[in-house]
């Protein structure tokens, strides 16, 4: 199903400290539009990489929409992202064509080298490990994606080397 | 080819010469409708249901706000005609939405394209600012009087259930993306309650041809009763995979062997998947099936959106369903229960299977579940999210059995179910596989064939894919 409970922690962290003032002339656009909820989220994560608390408070405040009805729609579909992300988000397709493909394999070895699991971040904020449906590049089965570049026609250690090509680069 | 960014290179291949030629020959809304009807062209996502119907119930319904909606959420894992109509021709998909736009009485159009798929997106936009200025978007279009019409592009938020019609609907209106009670229709209150027409992508694209050159062109294309062409991406153990236009009525076979080149490595041919997460597989002895909607229902799969993934004999049926139930049920919106928990237990079966786990009495139970699924689910997804499992117990039902009886997967892909064995000719005694062995099963000194304890292996093929001679063996 869709729908997952979502984890509130307690207080406010100060990793939700963000600057509102950046959604300003988002709401200014879409404030009192018919259908405004999903083009306000995307909005906002677009801004700040993912959907922070006070952000939600922020708009519902100043909209009038109701928290709850919000947290629904940011719930219910894939994009919407409640906790922040790494640098670099490496999507692997676990589509048909990928999966006859042995897409397994290459998640397995992602989650090896960077000792995450599907949809964590590493400790050190640089990845995010995500499995998606289908990146519609399936001729180039298995895939993955990190940022806007596409590795297609991919082994297991062929996806660790790109991996540890962006780390080597990170660290100068 | 044409630049898709470019306005003049699509006016220069025809393009917006149908709807000028409405224009000028001031055909009316019915004639339009009639010569849609007459082409034969059924709708392009899957479903089949004649367009120029779709037209008429939409032209029938009588009100002041009625909106034409372009269905680009294109999720089925595995396809990507859309997303290369968006991207390579956007202009055909917009005129023959305004075309449809004119038909239906239309006062407002929106593409629901998908979030991921961030350059038709780009394109789209273009090619709208481009149509507004030339004035085939805006008021009075092509001096047609009264006929005001724009359009825009809503970006989808990543949910596979939004492809269906009325879900696509709500999430427009910035809601959840659940599917409504049906009727009243789309035709009577769709988008925002108004009268709503909705069409595929590859449908629109093919309406400004059928305009320009004449129903009766159009219709020499194809089969009896499926008319036109139809494009298919054909994916998975192919030699050539990619993207075809074929006429209706070619068979599996041609498409696959002659256009595909063949099976990858030569290997042999087993099943064929149509239809995404909806459909079902095609085995070999029906490879000479038409691809017609009818033909292909017949077969227990669906015509669907055109996705085509060729599956050969290293290719596990019973994984192929459990993978497809595994999106199907992650992707329930979860208002019917026997789409929600019913593909969960699914689900469990399957995995069981794979396993090794399965009992006497689970083709059974899978079909009863299946059965009750498809019959009290509201929307499409829950009504064919079964059809991999029937389909590939249908065809495939002794692999199932192999499965649960023999405990033995013969596509040799269950990891669960497999044995691993060092081969003593291959083996270098590079000590790889016994250091990573996660329950130390493997024994071996350097430079020596090792030797894997099958009663403590705990069959995780770790060893396997690590291996860089190939010395492990499955059986």
């Amino acid at each position: 199903m869709r729908v997952q409970r979502i984890k509130i922690e307690g207080e406010i962290t100060s990793q939700d400290q963000v600057d509102l003032s950046l959604i300003d002339p988002l709401l200014e656009k879409y404030k009192n539009k018919k259908g405004n909820i999903i083009p306000l989220l995307q909005g906002a994560q677009e801004e700040y990489g993912y959907i922070p608390r006070e952000v939600f408070q922020k708009l519902a405040n100043e909209t009038g929409i109701k928290l709850s009805d919000m947290y629904g729609v940011a719930t219910f579909y894939a994009q919407f992202r409640l906790n922040p992300v790494g640098k670099h988000i490496v999507k692997v397709c676990h589509g048909t064509a990928c999966h006859v493909q042995n897409a397994g394999a290459i998640t397995d070895a992602l989650r090896e080298t960077l000792n995450v699991e599907d949809g964590e971040t590493t400790e050190d904020g640089l990845f995010t490990l995500e499995s998606v449906a289908c990146l519609g590049c399936c001729s180039l089965a298995p895939v993955m994606m990190i940022g806007s570049e596409t590795y297609g026609k991919l082994k297991g250690s062929d996806a660790v080397k790109v991996i540890k090509e962006i780390r080597i680069k990170e660290s100068n | 080819m044409i630049d898709p960014e470019v306005l003049e290179e699509y006016e220069a291949k025809d393009g917006y010469k149908a709807l000028k030629r409405i224009a000028e020959e001031k055909i009316s809304q019915e004639q339009i409708i009639q010569d849609v009807l007459d082409s034969g062209i059924r709708g392009r996502g899957g479903g089949g249901f004649p367009t120029g119907m779709k037209w008429k119930f939409a032209f029938n319904s009588k009100n002041d706000e009625k909106y034409i909606i372009c269905n680009a959420d294109e999720g089925d894992p595995g396809a990507f005609m859309d997303r290369s109509l968006l991207e390579g021709d956007p202009h055909a998909v917009i005129e023959g939405m305004v075309i449809g736009g004119y038909a239906i009485g239309a006062t407002g159009g929106v593409i629901y394209c998908r979030a991921e798929y961030p350059l038709a997106i780009k394109r789209l936009n273009i090619a709208l600012e481009q149509a507004r200025q030339k004035g085939y978007l805006g008021k009075n279009i092509c001096g047609i009087e009264g006929f005001n019409l724009d359009i825009y592009v809503k970006e989808g938020a990543g949910a596979f259930v939004c492809g269906e019609e009325t879900a696509l609907m709500a999430s427009i209106e910035g809601e959840r993306g659940m599917p409504r009670k049906r009727p009243p229709f789309p035709a009577e209150a769709g988008l925002w309650r108004k009268p709503s027409n909705i069409n595929n992508v590859e449908t629109f694209a093919n309406i400004p041809w059928i305009i320009h050159n004449g129903p009766q062109a159009y219709a020499k294309y194809g089969s009896e009763k499926s008319k036109g062409t139809k494009v298919f991406a054909i994916t998975g153990k192919i030699k050539r995979g990619g993207l075809v236009e074929v006429p209706m009525g070619m068979t599996i076979e041609d498409i696959i062997f002659k256009l595909g080149g063949g099976i990858q490595d030569d290997k042999q041919f087993k099943a064929v998947q149509l239809g995404g997460p909806s459909g079902g597989c095609i085995p070999k002895h029906l490879i000479h099936t038409e691809v017609d909607y009818d033909q292909v229902n017949a077969t227990g799969a669906i015509m669907g959106s055109g996705g085509m993934v060729v599956m050969d004999e290293t290719t596990c049926m019973v994984d192929v369903a459990r993978f497809f139930l595994d999106f199907t049920q992650k992707e329930s919106c979860g208002k019917c229960t026997f789409c929600r928990i019913g593909t969960m237990r699914m689900l469990e079966i399957l995995t069981r299977i794979t396993e090794g786990k399965g009992k006497e009495g689970d083709i059974e139970l899978l079909e009863e579940l299946a059965y009750q699924i498809k019959d009290s689910s509201l929307c499409g997804l829950g009504q064919t999210a079964p059809n991999p499992v029937l389909t590939t117990i249908k065809y495939f039902r002794h692999e199932y059995e192999a499965h649960i009886r023999d405990k033995k997967c013969p596509a040799l892909n269950c990891k669960q179910l497999l044995t691993y064995e060092v081969d003593p000719d291959k083996c270098t005694g590079c000590t790889v596989c016994a250091k990573k062995c996660p329950v130390q099963a493997i024994d071996g000194e350097r430079k020596e064939v090792h030797f894997i304890r099958q009663d403590d292996c705990i069959k995780c093929g770790d060893c396997y894919s690590r291996c860089k001679f190939d010395a492990i063996k499955l059986s």
